[in-house]
């Protein structure tokens, strides 16, 4: 249980994975916030509006996964990096999860980095397919690493 | 020597910087001084993004905020004089006060005091606590992230409050193993998505246990921890050892007060807000008239609502030596309508419920 040791279970997160056909059609955010936290800033990071909190700062973010495009510009926002985008769409069997990164040093695009799930546990090898980190997100890059379909909410983290 | 000052902030951080800039901004002359090298106070170590409000610098990191602040009381400095390195010491009669640099201890005559002295870390009872390499989180945070030294290789977080978590997560990004974060209580204290960061990098969390004894006989070699009961009693036969070589105590804060103490400002304690705490109305005005308090000082809370209380103390003081001005009062109104937001929900409850308290002995609920 996420209260107990950190580790999100799947009935926990499921409220907050896209339904299967929009996870068909392409790139989407699960944003991985689940308590009630006086926080907000990837409301403002959204260039389309599709964070919204019900009441105001102290709820949890709600995502209107139609209105998302999974541009990403969220991710870099969150303090709590609890934002991912996933993409089903990517190439047959293959999927990709991009994250948050800010440690040292940063991958780059094409090398083999080791996946870890939401217990820090290796899962295997992957390759870094993107990497974002301009300027403006001030040292937190966006890495986009490419997984096995059926890994895409199992793998939320890479060791370099 | 003696200065001569209409307020006097007492505390760089996040909640003195603020106060001084809006009572300098409105026309008062402004004497602000700080005991360490560099004004910003805790925000100097923060290198992780801030929660909190988007229009009040959330998602940017503390020491940019720290550097926003100073950039701020740039623009007034030709009514705000900083002292660094330089105490507060002891309050007199007659609005005056002692100020102590390295050169020099001289006299401060103030109209109006603002105290944001922060906050100090608790410490834990348990066997060998003394060793070399057991340190306070403040003390890692200095270490690593003012200087630039990594405290140990190994190291065992306990409490998993927020700076529990998030200074574990600056360890891992300095390079060093976490070798897990221990609590008492069976939830995780601070925010979960604090938790799942460290956590999917690998950091076990021990809910419901404690840490029994430090190992080694020169310095750390290890800790010894056990499972503890809904009484917080160690389970018999749940030890587990572990090893590390540094051990970092992350245990929660208790307001710096001595100076309103000295200042005979009545004290209230009240645990929401981590201990003794200076008796003080809405305007941040404590029973001392010409003495304010803003920030960690008047119970642990946030950066974010620090620089805001530090804004309504400032208006405040300034209005007590200058008279009532609109718009000191629209400076205090956006604040406290701020606050109000910041604090509702869930995890505001605990604040709401100490502020509330506070305001109540003021007769002010
Ligand atoms: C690890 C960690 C993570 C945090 N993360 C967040 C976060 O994500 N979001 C958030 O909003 N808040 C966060 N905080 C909390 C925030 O940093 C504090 O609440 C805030 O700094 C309090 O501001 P302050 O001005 O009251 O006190 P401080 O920042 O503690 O400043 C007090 C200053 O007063 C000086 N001082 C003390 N006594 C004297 C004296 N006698 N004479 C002269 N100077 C004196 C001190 O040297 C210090 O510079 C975090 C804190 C820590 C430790
Ligand atoms: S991925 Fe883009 S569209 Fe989707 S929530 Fe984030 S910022 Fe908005
Ligand atoms: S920015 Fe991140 S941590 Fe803050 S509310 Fe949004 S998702 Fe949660």
């Amino acid at each position: 249980m996420l209260k107990n040791d950190g580790i999100i279970s799947p009935e926990e997160l499921s409220p907050v994975v896209p339904p299967a056909d929009r996870l068909a059609r392409g790139p989407v955010a699960i944003i991985e916030c689940l308590q009630d936290i006086p926080c907000d800033p990837c409301v403002s990071a959204c260039p389309v509006k599709a964070i919204k909190m019900k009441e105001g700062i102290t709820d949890r973010p709600l995502l209107e996964f139609d209105t998302c495009t999974g541009c990403g510009l969220c991710i870099p926002k969150c303090p709590g990096l609890a934002i991912f985008v996933v993409n089903m769409k990517h190439t047959p069997g293959m999927a990709t999860v991009s994250m948050s990164y800010e440690q040292l040093p940063v991958p780059e695009k094409g090398q083999e980095v080791t996946a870890l799930d939401r217990s820090g546990k290796d899962v295997g090898k992957v390759k870094v397919v993107r990497v974002v980190n301009p300027p403006g997100y001030d040292h937190t890059a966006v890495i986009t690493i490419e997984v096995p379909a059926d890994q895409v909410n199992n793998i939320r983290a890479i060791r370099v | 020597m003696s200065r001569n000052t209409e307020v006097f902030v007492i505390g760089g951080g996040p909640a003195g910087l603020s106060a001084a800039h809006v009572a300098a901004k409105l026309g008062a002359k402004t004497l602000l001084v700080d005991d360490s090298a560099r004004v910003g106070g805790q925000l100097i170590k923060q290198t992780h993004r801030f929660f909190g409000s988007s229009n009040r610098d959330a998602g940017i990191r503390g020491v940019t905020i720290a550097e926003k602040l100073q950039q701020d009381i740039e623009e007034v400095s030709d009514r705000l004089t900083v002292l660094e390195n330089t105490a507060a010491v002891g309050f007199y009669h007659n609005k005056e006060a002692g100020i102590l640099s390295q050169k020099a201890y001289e006299r401060v005559t103030y109209q109006a005091a603002i105290v944001c002295t922060g906050a100090t870390e608790n410490s834990l009872a348990f066997d060998n606590n003394d060793l070399p390499g057991i340190y306070g989180a403040g003390g890692v945070q200095t270490l690593m992230n003012v200087h630039g030294i990594r405290p140990g290789q190994k190291i065992l977080m306990v409490g998993s409050g927020n700076i529990g978590l998030i200074v574990s997560y600056q360890l891992i990004q300095a390079g060093v193993e976490v070798v897990g974060v221990v609590e008492g209580m069976p939830t995780i204290g601070g925010y979960l998505v604090h938790a799942s960061k460290i956590r999917r990098l690998g950091v076990p969390i021990y809910t419901s246990h404690t840490i029994l004894k430090a190992l080694g006989s020169d310095g750390v070699t290890g800790a010894m921890l056990s499972r503890v009961d809904e009484k917080f009693q160690p389970v018999p036969n749940t030890e587990l050892e572990i090893k590390c070589d540094c051990i970092c105590l992350a245990v929660g804060l208790t307001p710096l007060i001595d100076l309103f103490q000295q200042a005979q400002c009545r004290m209230v304690h009240v645990g929401e807000l981590g201990g003794l705490v200076p008796l003080h109305d809405s305007a941040m005005r404590t029973t001392n008239p010409d003495i304010f308090v803003a920030g960690d000082a008047s119970g642990i809370e946030e950066a974010t609502t620090a620089i805001l209380a530090g804004r309504i103390a400032g208006a405040r003081a300034y209005e007590t030596i200058h008279g009532k001005s609109p718009q000191a009062e629209a400076i205090v109104a956006e604040a406290r309508e701020e606050l109000r937001t910041l604090r509702s929900g869930s995890t505001g409850e605990r604040i709401r419920w100490g502020r509330e308290r506070v305001l109540k002995e003021v007769g002010e609920c």
